[in-house]
């Protein structure tokens, strides 16, 4: 910790960067908890999607307080804890202004690390319908940023024909404490022909490969999916075999070192599953590397390096692990999940490389998607933010300072705030999402 | 043997020279991340397993049950009981015939074979006169006894006495030995460099292609073998000067094993056991064969082997070219090549009670991967070095592959084992 790094978490410092304008940030609520106070449940029109949903997750709800531009604007009695707006049935202008009526009283009355979870339907129909579904989605996005103290807002865009048991996944990892750093995203639900029930543990005896598993957000990946009962087969460069060692003996999974750039790279994982007569369930790619410098100053090596490591390998490796006719490939039902950046989706000097990668990323899940259907393997990938890792550790700390607190819930990431959307991706009952991309950022200003 | 015993796999540090990178670390901590990373390799966190073996040539005292200890540090489960035994350099060897035994014999259905030495963690004793006035002063009733006593210490008892590498009943070292053995079977100091130079240009193409990536877990941030040095050749090492022998003396610092730290671990199974939890089989232990020679009376103290190797080989009835494989620890170069001349020397065969000579090797089944000199020997850990790395490159050659492995010991003994590709 530099000097001024010090200085600035002293006491005399604290009080100083608060006059300053720099609260201390909100303590987010994690893990799989649900808000404290009560879940408020808005329907819109005839909208029934969001009740049976929360009908399925088992969490009773109340009705919303409306303002109706009275004097006083009406309020909560205690904080509630969150509120679902089912707008799936919202398709007129006028009908937004029920929108506002329900969040009014609403954002006064969350609770820290509180939610606001919108259900609309893809952007679709007449004119109208399709100016109506950007709204939303800008409604979201404002509110997110206005909301204080941890509490996000996030969208979800439920096609045609999903049912409740498709969105309760969706719903449940935004209601908990797992979606603390996904705030003012947007993204998208199917209906898949069988999708399995909510759990506790709902990777129980299931198989997971996780890259790049020996420090950082790939070691959260590996503890928080043994957590939901996943059997990790860790893998990480044979010189990172020690700490991948030891993250592998925490969770009770298997170490693999292995270069995934290696031809054989997707072979020898399959060769492990196979060996114990078992298929894969899940492959989360997030081994990568940055070799940043300005484009100016990028040589070739410094280009194939990153853009081989970070997206070429992983594609030699899918084709391998999702060959039906391989012995240990991914099994029908299966899951792969890449990891973008937001430094990919919105670019970021001395990153051309970097983000020609996971921008890559990106593109391979959104094509992979459709592909993978009729076998019901999903493809979705999660892109990070500011994240604390040792890594980020190393950017001076002003710099540092500005990153963690250029997004609307003021702080840096945590390794397990990747992990937890990782882990609702793998969730056998999240079979409706696929080909997205979900950021995981805070609704980090830089970006989409 | 009742049930069949397979290696599944194993782990080890990389080897350091004395001094070295692995220099802060302890016996119990080099054999403890041995065992951890055998753990993680085969997804046993938490798992109790029969039984745990291992060993130390140089131990300090209170590391009496080193091996058990190490077991408590590491990701196995608690109820994983251990023991400690040593065979001086055949510690690593022995540990993995004993587990093995067990579990043919249907005792265990799994267990752990290993062996470690720590050359910069030696135990440094103090000199028996110290000794004697400690414990006087310790026996004294009072206190001006024990001043009397204590008064009594001179600086000369003070000088540390690090562990002697001599053998007991010849005061010879166990260089100067393999010396007069060379100059016995006329090994010459070319013959001693080339099998050098070989050894490091093995291990280092070995390293190149990857396959020590399912073998080794780095450590301390040593991720590769460090007294491997990739570019040395016959020339390099022909420049050095003799350390044993004498001025004319063909032994030198290249082509004697350095004093070296790591930790190595084989685990073995029967082969029910490895099957239902789906772990690999790379090679099953057939037999093994334990001798001495009788060096106070002049034999060649680091020849012990080669009477186990004829007995074995008749034992089972194998030829020397029924090996696809021999791994044969490089003590010293000259003990290799002394070796290879027993082998294949009628009278002297002979003379150790076989009917004749036990063969003559092609050296390119020879320590194909190389071995300690390049890599490092710390001494127990050796042999729990050799089985895995044979039963890897059987198991890559094929089914019913056969390998030989021969370690030399301190007291004139030798240990030799046969394993066959699963």
């Amino acid at each position: 910790m530099s000097v001024l790094e010090k200085a600035f978490h002293s006491p005399v410092g604290r009080k100083v960067a608060a006059r300053a304008g720099l609260a201390e940030p909100p303590v987010l609520r994690r893990g799989r908890t649900y808000p404290g106070g009560a879940l408020v449940l808005a329907q819109i029109g005839e909208a029934t999607l969001g009740a049976r949903t929360l009908d399925v997750l088992g969490r009773p709800y109340e009705a919303p307080v409306l303002d109706g531009g009275e004097d006083v604007t009406p309020g909560y009695g205690d904080r509630i804890g969150a509120v679902v707006i089912d707008a799936t049935e919202v398709t007129r202008i006028d009908q937004l202004e029920h929108v506002r009526a329900v969040l009014r009283p609403a954002v006064r009355g969350l609770e820290g690390s509180g939610r606001v979870v919108i259900l609309a339907r893809p952007a679709g129909g007449d004119w109208e319908q399709r100016a109506v579904a950007r709204a939303l989605d800008g409604i979201d996005r404002t509110v997110a940023k206005e909301l204080r103290r941890g509490a996000t807002s996030n969208l979800v865009r439920v096609e045609e024909g999903a049912t409740p048991a498709d969105v309760a996944s969706t719903l449940e990892f935004l209601l908990q404490g797992r979606s603390a750093f996904v705030d003012g995203q947007t993204w998208a639900v199917g209906h898949a022909p069988s999708v399995a029930g909510i759990s506790e543990r709902p990777l129980d005896g299931r198989i997971v490969v996780v890259t790049g598993a020996a420090r950082g957000i790939g070691a959260a990946i590996a503890r928080t999916l043994a957590r939901d009962g996943a059997e990790i087969v860790a893998v990480d460069v044979p010189a990172a075999g020690e700490s991948l060692a030891a993250v592998a003996n925490e969770v009770g999974g298997t170490a693999l070192q292995l270069d995934i750039t290696a031809p054989d790279a997707g072979a020898r994982i399959a060769g492990l599953v196979a060996s114990r007569g078992a298929r894969i369930h899940g492959v989360v790619h997030n081994a990568g590397i940055t070799r940043d410098k300005m484009l100016a100053n990028t040589d070739q090596s410094r280009w194939a390096s990153v853009l081989q490591v970070n997206l070429a390998a992983q594609m030699r490796m899918n084709e391998v692990l999702l060959d039906p006719a391989v012995d240990g490939g991914v099994a029908e039902g299966g899951r792969i999940v890449g990891i973008a950046s937001t430094s990919g989706l919105a670019g970021n000097k001395g990153q051309t490389n970097y983000a020609a990668s996971k921008a890559g990323v990106a593109g391979l899940v959104e094509a992979m998607a459709p592909d993978l259907a009729s076998r019901a393997i999903t493809a979705n990938a999660v892109a990070p933010g500011f994240i604390e890792t040792d890594m980020t550790a190393k950017i001076p700390f002003v710099q540092r300072e500005v990153f963690r607190r250029s997004n609307s819930l003021s702080q840096g990431g945590s390794p397990v705030d990747v992990a937890e959307t990782i882990g609702y991706l793998l969730d056998p009952a999240s079979q409706g999402v696929t080909g997205q991309v979900i950021r995981v950022c805070g609704q980090n200003l830089v970006g989409a | 043997m009742n049930h069949n015993v397979v290696v599944v796999g194993g782990n080890r540090t990389p080897f350091a020279k004395a001094g070295g990178p692995l220099r802060e670390a302890s016996n119990h901590d080099l054999l403890t991340a041995a065992l951890d990373g055998l753990v993680a390799r085969h997804g046993l966190a938490g798992v109790r397993l029969g039984e745990v073996a291992g060993g130390a040539v140089l131990k300090h005292s209170k590391d009496f049950n080193l091996t058990r200890e190490a077991v408590l540090s590491s990701a196995l489960s608690p109820l994983t009981p251990a023991c400690d035994l040593q065979q001086a350099c055949a510690t690593g060897l022995e540990t993995t015939m004993y587990i093995a035994n067990k579990i043919a014999l249907g005792q265990l259905d799994a267990g752990i074979a290993a062996g470690v030495d720590s050359t910069s963690d030696a135990p440094i004793a103090v000199s028996d006169g110290l000794r004697r006035i400690l414990l006087a002063a310790q026996a004294a009733k009072t206190p001006a006894a024990r001043l009397k006593a204590l008064a009594r210490i001179r600086p000369s008892h003070l000088a540390p006495q690090a562990p002697s590498v001599a053998e007991p009943r010849t005061g010879l070292s166990m260089g100067e030995h393999q010396a007069l053995t060379g100059a016995r079977w006329s090994v010459t100091r070319e013959e001693q460099d080339e099998i050098a130079a070989e050894s490091h240009r093995k291990l280092a193409a070995a390293w190149q292609e990857g396959f020590f990536d399912d073998l080794v877990t780095p450590y301390l941030g040593l991720a590769k073998d460090a007294i491997l040095r990739p570019d040395t050749t016959v020339e390099k090492l022909s420049a050095l000067r003799p350390v044993f022998g004498g001025p004319e003396g063909t032994m030198t610092a290249g082509n004697s094993t350095a004093l070296s730290d790591g930790a190595a671990a084989v685990l073995l199974a029967s082969e029910t056991w490895a099957k239902e939890r789906g772990l690999p089989m790379l090679a099953r232990i057939v037999d093994a064969e334990i001798a001495a020679v009788d060096h106070p009376g002049g034999d060649d103290l680091l020849l012990g082997p080669v009477a186990a190797t004829g007995r074995l080989l008749a034992r089972q009835g194998l030829e020397v070219s029924d090996f696809a494989l021999v791994e044969i620890h490089e003590a010293f170069a000259s003990t290799v090549v002394s070796t290879l001349k027993a082998w294949a020397d009628e009278e002297y065969c002979r003379s150790l009670g076989l009917d004749g000579a036990i063969g003559e090797l092609d050296r390119d089944r020879l320590n194909v991967t190389g071995s300690s000199l390049a890599v490092g020997h710390p001494f127990a850990a050796t042999g729990a070095r050799l089985v895995p790395t044979l039963a890897k490159l059987l198991h890559e050659k094929g089914p019913g592959s056969k390998g030989l492995i021969s370690v030399c010991a301190a007291g004139g003994q030798g240990l030799v084992a046969i394993l066959e590709a699963v």
